[in-house]
């Protein structure tokens, strides 16, 4: 809850509509100094004229891609322009406002505690969501979706995540299961398939998991063969633990293909559009759970089942592209989905600790309860804002790279999760481990988060290892200069400079952080960039 | 006397329609309860006494002061107890009516409601508002009479300050065609008063040339239960409250109310004032197209002057205080204790 009154403060403040502005010019004023920006041929002046009017300069000037800022830290890189706080503008902020409100209304009527029970949601509910216009949220208008931003979508995501089997069964759906056909798909795919999934007519669900490869994606055996007209593909092998399985109609399905290469004949993954319709597919039946029980996960298996050539997503052989694209970029959500019920969880939490006394004083009173207190506000808080950070980044370019920074969202989001869950059982005592309240249903429902769309160690490896690739391809360049000394005479020397003045335990403070702040400060931190103060004295 | 028309109206032979009229009488003074118990319920008295208190101390005695209210609500009882029985005619297109929907922005239901410090009103910065429910019921209706081919076209109307088109934008989105927002300084606004609201209405209806205008029956946050009927009387149009039944009949509407102790079907003729009660039909949810969709429908912006009406206001708030805090019970040891207690309190 104070989390939430910092975020209304810090995020939805009404009159931001200038400072949304200055943002976005910043922006633009560093990436046309880097010389990255796309559209160059627009000088500072004309943009701080155009700042006038923020539609144009959002949609006409977007820029095309970002400096990754995580990637850019394993190059000692800081970039201060992380720290500006993308910012909605008025007229988005009430639009946003307007989406929440059906929604807020219809989950306040969910009955969680039935669909949990009972481990199936309830068709009627079902049938509102789709009606709701839940199943497309992030499919454009074009296809008979909402074509909602990362922004809108995260928002929206904060009150789906009420109830653990909707929220999982949407985020199979878009999420990952139609993701494929949004960002790798041809036109003639988006026009077959989009409108009947953005009206929920249909069900998407994502085939990538097998008995024997889980996070080892490039191992799978199923396995697609071309007819010998090369007109289609024949699909053998089975899927397990797929969400949605048993309801979908459409399926993002991963085989291994023959392909040739350098004359060689290789196995690589190749992403498929399978109707359900096309023959040989069936499912075993839904699994039982220990959280999101609601939502349907079960085995689905593949026999001889045809899928024409046209489905192939993206190329033939380049699977393994696209599912690692689908699952790099649904990931930003689950902070904003896990603010979401932990803002809920407080509420209730809170009003316990409130009103519970023990020894004659409330529980709020108890220092140690105060202190689960500020780390749940703490947890919830930081969540939220790297979602939205993240999100609102997202929205400002055309491609942006953001996938470690979407990585840490699920990583730090679902951990913190688990804990701040697990506190408010703590602080609920008794009364947490029982049926008849929700907080044991949101505990077990939100361990799932650690474990799909990529566990939280292999999601630490990828976040590690992109880092230091990221790294390595410049550090390479250098060192390939730096070896030619005759060659780039001043490259070398330079460095060669920076090397010996340079104290590794005393690195200069290069951030100018004197621009940042109030004038009166500004002599004062000049001094504090210029010595470094040394932790021993 | 009561005893008697009570009888009267048992025996089906002598049901008369003075008797009926006599009953919607009572009805709409609020003393069906005494209509319906007058011979189970030995405690007509404390009945009489309650209705009493509900009915006049609470919202009419307020109005009393002025005496330009005052001639306003006797009007309204008047045209009440005419209007389903002759109304006044004019002429009735057989399709295509045009429908007037009127949307209050309030403070959501669901908001813990704050009494300003200095006693001048309730804080409303910062506090979710949302459509008046009732009125979210009469825009259901209006829609649904389109969907049946009844309506040609919707029109939604909300009076106050700009935030007042986020109402209209539900009101867009759960189907209404377009949306006229009389945009009234907000200042003037804390003060706006249901007799001018409906002088709004009332004008918006003959400018839009609108066949049938829906309300809520009352608005969550001030109660006041007057818009729809005061808009009746403005327009001299026939007028059916409380409706939890609309259907239509050749030109007429047949519509069931919702009295104490019972329903009421009545028919009026069009054009009509119809207020919606809670029953006449469950809201449907704004779905997300729908909202996207709305953004692109026609709102008109008019303010008071372009209607003609004046705002200033004849009621001076004096002070607005929380209701006063419920007092702890007693428990007591024995019957006897719990009879004493209530003599002492004069109860019993």
């Amino acid at each position: 809850m104070w989390s939430r009154t910092s975020y209304t403060l810090r995020y939805f403040s009404k009159d931001k509509l200038f400072s949304s502005n200055k943002h976005i010019v910043r922006l633009q004023r560093r990436k046309a100094s880097s010389g990255s920006i796309q559209k160059a041929d627009l000088d500072d002046k004309e943009i701080t004229q155009t700042s006038q009017s923020g539609e144009y300069i959002q949609k006409a000037l977007k820029p095309k891609t970002n400096d990754p800022f995580v990637k850019n830290l394993f190059l000692g890189n800081f970039d201060k322009d992380a720290l500006i706080y993308p910012e909605l503008t008025k007229e988005q902020l009430d639009d946003i406002n307007q989406l929440v409100q059906p929604i807020e209304r219809f989950f306040d009527e969910v009955d969680s505690k039935t669909i949990d029970e009972k481990a199936k949601i309830p068709d009627d509910v079902l049938q509102q969501l789709k009606d709701l216009g839940l199943f497309g949220q992030q499919i454009p208008e074009e296809y008979g979706g909402l074509g909602l931003n990362a922004t809108e979508f995260a928002r929206l995501a904060e009150i789906t995540a009420l109830d653990g089997s909707i929220s999982v069964t949407l985020a199979a759906h878009q999420s990952i299961g139609l993701k494929g056909i949004l960002i790798a798909g041809t036109e003639s795919q988006k026009q077959k398939y989009l409108p009947k999934l953005a009206t929920g007519e249909h069900v998407a669900a994502f085939c990538l998991t097998e008995p024997s490869s889980g996070s080892d994606a490039a191992s799978i055996q199923t396995r697609a063969t071309l007819s010998e007209d090369g007109k289609t593909f024949h699909l053998n092998g089975g899927k397990i633990w797929i969400s949605n399985g048993g309801i979908a109609d459409v399926f993002t399905v991963f085989a291994k293909t023959e392909i040739e290469k350098d004359g060689e004949k290789v196995d690589k993954v190749t992403a498929f559009i399978v109707e359900r319709e096309f023959g040989g597919v069936t499912n075993g039946k839904p699994e039982d759970k220990l959280g999101i029980r609601g939502s349907n996960t079960c085995e689905v298996h593949f026999d001889n089942t045809p899928v024409p050539i046209e489905n192939v997503i993206g190329e033939v052989g380049g699977g393994f592209k696209v599912a690692m694209n689908i699952l790099n970029s649904g990931r930003f959500s689950m902070g904003s989905s896990g603010a979401g019920v932990l803002k809920k969880m407080m509420g209730l939490v809170a009003e316990h600790a409130t009103t519970r006394a023990q020894f004659g004083q409330y529980l709020s009173e108890f220092p140690l309860i105060k202190e689960k207190f500020a780390r749940l506000a703490i947890t919830t808080y930081v969540m939220e804002s790297m979602a939205y950070l993240t999100a609102g980044t997202l929205d400002a370019y055309e491609q942006p790279d953001l996938s470690l920074e979407a990585a840490i969202v699920k990583i730090f989001s679902s951990e913190g999760c688990w804990v701040c869950a697990n506190e408010c059982l703590q602080i609920l005592g008794g009364l947490g481990y029982m049926k008849d309240y929700p907080y044991e249903r949101l505990l077990r429902d939100g361990r799932i988060l650690m474990i799909f769309e990529g566990t939280n160690e292999i999601l630490r490896m990828f976040v590690a290892l992109q880092g230091c690739q990221h790294a390595g391809k410049q550090l390479k360049d250098l060192v390939k200069k730096l070896r030619n000394p005759l060659a780039n005479p001043g490259l070398f020397f330079g460095t060669l400079k920076k090397r010996m003045m340079s104290d590794p335990l005393k690195p200069a403070l290069k951030l100018h952080l004197d621009e940042e702040v109030h004038p009166s400060l500004k002599m004062y931190l000049a001094l504090f960039s210029c010595f470094p103060i040394d932790l021993d004295d | 006397m009561f005893r008697y028309l009570f009888m009267l109206a048992q025996e089906t032979t002598f049901r008369s329609r003075s008797l009926d009229k006599m009953k919607s009488i009572l009805d709409n003074c609020g003393f069906s309860y005494l209509w319906s118990f007058q011979n189970t319920s030995p405690n007509i008295k404390s009945i009489i006494k309650q209705r009493l208190e509900d009915q006049f101390t609470q919202s009419w005695s307020g109005k009393c002061n002025f005496i330009d209210d005052l001639s306003i609500t006797i009007k309204i009882k008047v045209v009440v107890i005419r209007a389903p029985i002759n109304s006044p005619g004019s002429k009735v297109k057989m399709s295509a009516l045009r429908v007037l929907v009127g949307c209050k922005r309030v403070i959501d239901y669901a908001v813990k409601i704050r009494v300003k410090p200095d006693k001048t009103g309730v804080v409303t910065d910062g506090v979710k508002h949302s459509m008046n429910p009732f009125d979210e019921i009469a825009i259901e209706e209006a829609v649904r009479l389109k969907e049946k081919k009844i309506a040609s076209e919707v029109i939604a109307v909300s009076c106050g300050p700009k935030q007042c088109q986020e109402t209209l934008r539900t009101a867009l989105a759960m189907g209404a065609d377009r949306a006229i927002h009389v945009n009234i300084d907000p200042k003037d606004y804390e003060n706006l008063q249901p007799i001018h609201v409906s002088k709004f209405l009332a004008k918006i209806a003959q400018d839009e040339k609108a066949d049938i205008v829906i309300v809520g029956k009352q608005a969550i946050d001030d109660d006041c239960n007057q818009t729809g009927q005061m808009t009746a009387a403005l327009l001299d149009w026939p007028q059916a409250t409380f409706a939890s039944k609309v259907e239509k009949n050749n030109g007429d509407l047949t519509v069931i109310r919702e009295i104490d102790g019972g329903l009421e079907t009545i028919k009026v003729k069009l054009p009509a004032v119809l207020t919606a009660d809670l029953r006449l039909n469950e809201p449907r949810y704004a779905t997300l197209p729908n909202i996207m969709k709305a953004k692109k429908k026609p709102m008109a912006s008019k303010t008071p002057a372009d209607l003609g009406v004046d705002v200033t206001s004849r009621l001076e708030i004096v002070s607005v205080e929380d209701p006063p805090v419920r007092e702890a019970g007693q428990k007591v040891e024995s019957v006897e204790d719990l009879v004493t207690k209530l003599k002492d309190a004069g109860l019993v």
